[in-house]
């Protein structure tokens, strides 16, 4: 009936004795007859043979065998064995919320290292112990920056992600505040339409690197004029690229977050992933989610604890800083073992495979008939093509091939159904990409 | 213990990513480039593997102790939906696979255990529909009152107001907040249910709704519930369920039934996927009729062929609220618990958790005060007040505690009662657990009398003693980098 429950009938006997009641049914006393179940319609238990057959049945319903060239803002990388073996000791998954520091050490320093991994990944002073996503957490900061400002406007540049601009759209429906969308032009940021919308009433400019369309930009020209008006630079990065790439750190953004899924997280259909935030330490009692901080314990002998708890709910409640409770520990400890394992040069070289495959991939695709890549600025592992066809159609033409193809831009922006994009992780070998490009051209001819 | 990044020797490598193998490579602008490599440790595999195993020994977790946790249900988590979870099928299925032309047929699996586990959520809790986006309890309650928020819109009401019980978790207010209301908070009465009293006197046209949890975080059912609900549902006010403490209830109550609009179930809670150490949790959401029309987008839907679709079409809907379809692979995992305990084992689990509850609380109410004394559900609330009179605190309590090998209750919560230690067994463990803690918390009470000066030194047995938390604070240390400039 249920395997988990270790009370046998004598058990029960004995413990209702010990209470001083006859039945199960006297322990739901309080729960009147008119508030009982109007049904109860579940289907009959199996056992655990019968669900792990049925689950896989419907893992076979599902292609997971396609050959992915799609990215969007979560990446097909490689996850190490190391990583998976050790993240599922019981020890860190079947532990709470780290409450009770003294027995809760494994978690907390892995959180104060993923905390410090973060910073010196990102170039940024200091940085929470994990929000939900890498979109919720943009949300996170733009209530923060208006915190810290009391400003009411943001500007966001065309190249965020238009999924996370949804999910901003949506929890700032009922609230005090106005968002202004700046065009992508070129494939970067438009400086000219950001610079005319920036006043003493912007909050925050949100960007993005690489933008969602793949490009690689330095931004630290409108962070400068962001900054003299004022207002603060909230910087969505993808983690892998920092292996490489100029630090939001450097450019001086003021907030930044991401979806660290490419931090060594299965692509789990979605979730669960992982939010980071980091920002300036002058910033730190603003920031929302745990921080977890060095000590010492009574001995003096160093230590590591939930620290700044006023700002959170459990502590503030109503004046929180922000609502969130459980976060993604387990998915930011993972992450820290994927950076730890890979280290100072293996995050680079793995950025470095990616940047190279994704030019080959460009170079190889630039030849096929039909394809457009568009040049006009540099990118890191994904890009955008032009195709003579819809994109959606040659998607879905394309995985009788074995390939999911990109990512066609028609759903989200209106006018660009023909335009797609590539992504090009490590895992790629040059004969998938030689392969794809062969059957793409295919599928492009077919369609004329 | 040394950090992983102390442990660094350069040149050291604990694994190599594939070669590029393709004859050429990408160049970009020195501007666009970082100045400088990231400091990331340099440590082999092995260094690795031992860093975290050891890391890992300092951790309790249910694997290893007993850890009755008061409001977070920590029981046991089935090690089969952990290699389920983790098979390929599932953990290597892309989100935007659907997004691929009529691309929903890559991932029929999938929906099929989001639009199951929809009715199965359904069943057990009496609401009519559900959405399984949101990514942890939190999340559910910002959900749920946006829902709550649009309802008012739509229906041209100006509502200022959710109240909802000073017995709340902090959560409830904090999201309130958030989604741009005002809280009320309403006392409870002297047997730990809310004051109907005080609430008819806050109840107005101003109140949007009020959120609780039921039972209560004082461990109690309120037998006036539906009443409650009738009152707030006169102002044209909804109830939300927060949905923390299902464990006690399934197949004794559904919250559809008692009169509840909307609520959230934390399936980290009740349907028992881990913890981690503080998340990944789940919350979905469920609505009935009133509320249908604003839950977010995307729906799974099921067309007229059979095949389960991805559905965007909803007007009314408060829009994305997750970049995707909720945090799948925990969704997972609860379906296959729900499927394998079926309508008798869920019926079971609250049965025993509540039973196993009230077995702590008997045992213990001769030597600790309790305020509410009262059957309990799956927790019961009791007051070191009586040890704090001898200057044994709750806290010091705790930490005796874990130099027994348990995790501690929760303390100091909820904040209605002083010293409040907070029991919940859940199902899960066997009476010889419970007999042993309930053996260590009567030492503990007996100590308190013979030597209460004793409780300062505890834990000695873990590898820190008591962190001072004061310095933390003050002398903020939250990166190894900054805190050790010559490290970076």
């Amino acid at each position: 009936m249920n395997p988990y429950i270790a009370n046998t009938p004598s058990d029960v006997e004995a413990m209702l004795a010990t209470i001083g009641l006859k039945s199960m049914e006297d322990l739901f006393a309080d729960i009147r007859p008119e508030h009982r179940p109007k049904s109860f319609d579940l289907p009959e238990g199996l056992s655990e043979f019968e669900v792990v057959a049925h689950v896989r049945g419907l893992a076979e319903k599902n292609a997971s065998g396609l050959t992915l060239f799609i990215g969007g803002g979560c990446y097909d990388h490689y996850i190490p064995a190391a990583v998976k073996a050790l993240i599922a000791r019981g020890e860190f998954y079947t532990a709470y919320t780290p409450y009770q520091p003294e027995c809760s050490q494994g978690t907390l320093q892995a959180l104060y290292e993923f905390q410090s991994a973060i910073c010196t990944l990102t170039g940024m002073e200091v940085a929470n112990a994990s929000l939900y996503d890498g979109g919720t957490a943009l949300f996170e900061a733009v209530m923060m920056a208006m915190r810290i400002n009391g400003r009411k406007k943001i500007i966001m540049d065309g190249g965020v992600s238009p999924i996370y601009r949804k999910i901003l759209t949506t929890y700032t429906s009922n609230l005090d505040i106005e968002f202004q969308e700046t065009p992508v032009e070129h494939g970067h940021s438009s400086r000219e339409q950001i610079n005319k919308l920036l006043d003493d009433q912007t909050a925050a400019v949100i960007l993005q690197n690489p933008n969602f369309f793949g490009a690689v930009d330095d931004h630290s020209d409108i962070i400068r004029q962001a900054q003299q008006q004022g207002a603060l630079v909230i910087a969505s990065v993808y983690p892998v690229s920092l292996g490489l790439l100029k630090t939001p750190g450097e450019m001086n953004a003021d907030i930044v977050t991401g979806e660290g899924q490419s931090l060594g997280l299965p692509l789990n259909f979605g979730g669960p992933y992982l939010g980071f935030m980091a920002t300036k330490k002058k910033f730190i009692r603003k920031m929302p989610g745990r921080i977890v901080g060095e000590t010492v314990d009574a001995q003096g002998r160093r230590c590591y604890v939930n620290t700044l708890q006023a700002r959170e709910q459990h502590i503030r409640r109503e004046k929180a800083t922000s609502n969130i409770c459980t976060n993604v520990s387990l998915c930011a400890v993972q992450a820290l073992m994927f950076m730890s394992l890979l280290g100072k040069e293996g995050l680079k070289d793995l950025a470095r495979v990616n940047l190279d495959k994704a030019e080959f991939a460009r170079q190889t695709l630039e030849k096929v008939d039909g394809v457009t890549v568009k040049r006009s600025s540099p990118t890191f592992n994904e890009f955008t093509v032009m195709l003579t066809h819809d994109a959606s159609q040659v998607a879905e033409a394309m995985i009788p091939h074995g390939f999911a193809a990109g990512f066609p831009l028609g759903r989200y922006y209106p006018g660009m159904e023909k335009y797609m994009i590539i992504a090009v992780t490590e895992k790629r070998t040059k004969q998938e990409i030689l392969r794809y490009a062969q059957c793409l051209g295919q599928v492009l001819k077919e369609m004329k | 213990m040394e950090l992983i990044f102390e442990k660094s020797v350069k040149g050291r490598r604990g694994y190599r990513p594939p070669s590029s193998g393709v004859p050429v490579s990408g160049k970009l602008e020195k501007k666009f480039c970082r100045a400088q490599d990231a400091s990331l440790p340099e440590v082999s595999e092995l260094d690795f593997v031992r860093h975290f195993m050891k890391l890992s020994q300092r951790n309790f977790s249910i694997d290893a102790n007993f850890y009755p946790l008061g409001s977070c249900t920590m029981k046991y988590n089935p090690k089969f939906t952990e290699s389920l979870a983790s098979e390929a099928g599932f953990a290597d299925l892309h989100p935007l696979l659907p997004q691929l032309g009529q691309g929903e047929h890559l991932v029929q699996g999938a929906l099929q255990v989001l639009y199951e586990m929809e009715s199965l959520l359904c069943a057990i809790t009496g609401m009519d529909h559900f959405t399984m986006q949101p990514l942890a309890g939190a999340h559910g309650e910002l959900t749920g009152v946006m829902m709550i928020a649009a309802y008012h819109k739509a229906k041209g009401n100006k509502k200022k107001y959710i109240i909802v019980p000073d017995s709340a978790h902090g959560t409830n207010p904090a999201t309130a907040a958030i989604a741009g209301y005002e809280t009320i908070s309403v006392p409870s009465d002297k047997d730990g249910d809310m004051d109907l009293r005080i609430l008819k006197e806050k109840l107005s046209k101003d109140v949007a709704g009020l959120m609780i949890t039921c039972p209560n975080t004082h461990g109690v059912f309120n037998p006036d519930i539906g009443k409650i609900a009738k009152m707030v549902h006169d102002v044209d006010g909804l109830m939300y369920y927060d949905g923390a403490n299902l464990n006690a209830v399934l197949g004794r109550c559904r919250p559809g039934d008692l009169g509840f609009d909307v609520m959230h179930v934390n399936l980290h809670k009740t349907f028992t996927t881990p913890h981690g150490g503080g998340g990944p949790g789940s919350g979905p959401v469920g609505v009935n009729e009133k509320l249908s029309q604003f839950l977010p987008i995307s729906r799974v839907v099921k067309r007229k062929d059979g095949a389960l679709a991805l559905d965007y079409g909803y007007p009314d809907s408060i829009g994305y609220i997750a970049p995707f379809y909720g945090n799948f692979a925990l969704i997972l995992r609860a379906y296959a618990y729900i499927r394998l305990l079926g309508k008798q084992g869920l019926i079971a689990t609250s049965d025993h958790a509540v039973l196993n509850a009230n077995y702590i609380m008997k045992k213990l109410k001769e030597r600790y005060d309790l305020p509410f004394d009262r059957i309990c559900m799956h927790e019961s609330v009791f007051s070191a007040s009586r040890q704090a009179d001898r200057g044994v605190h709750a806290i010091d309590i705790a930490k005796f505690l874990i130099d027994k090998g348990m995790h501690p209750p929760t303390v100091y919560f909820p904040l209605t009662v002083k010293e409040a230690i907070m029991i919940e067994p859940t199902e899960t463990e066997s009476r010889e657990t419970m007999d042993d803690f309930v053996a260590a918390m009567i030492e503990a009470d007996d100590l308190s009398k013979s030597k209460p000066d004793s409780f300062h030194d505890f834990p000695q047995t873990m590898p820190i003693s008591r962190p001072d938390e004061v310095r933390a604070a003050r002398e903020l240390n939250t990166n190894y980098f900054t805190a050790r400039p010559e490290a970076a």
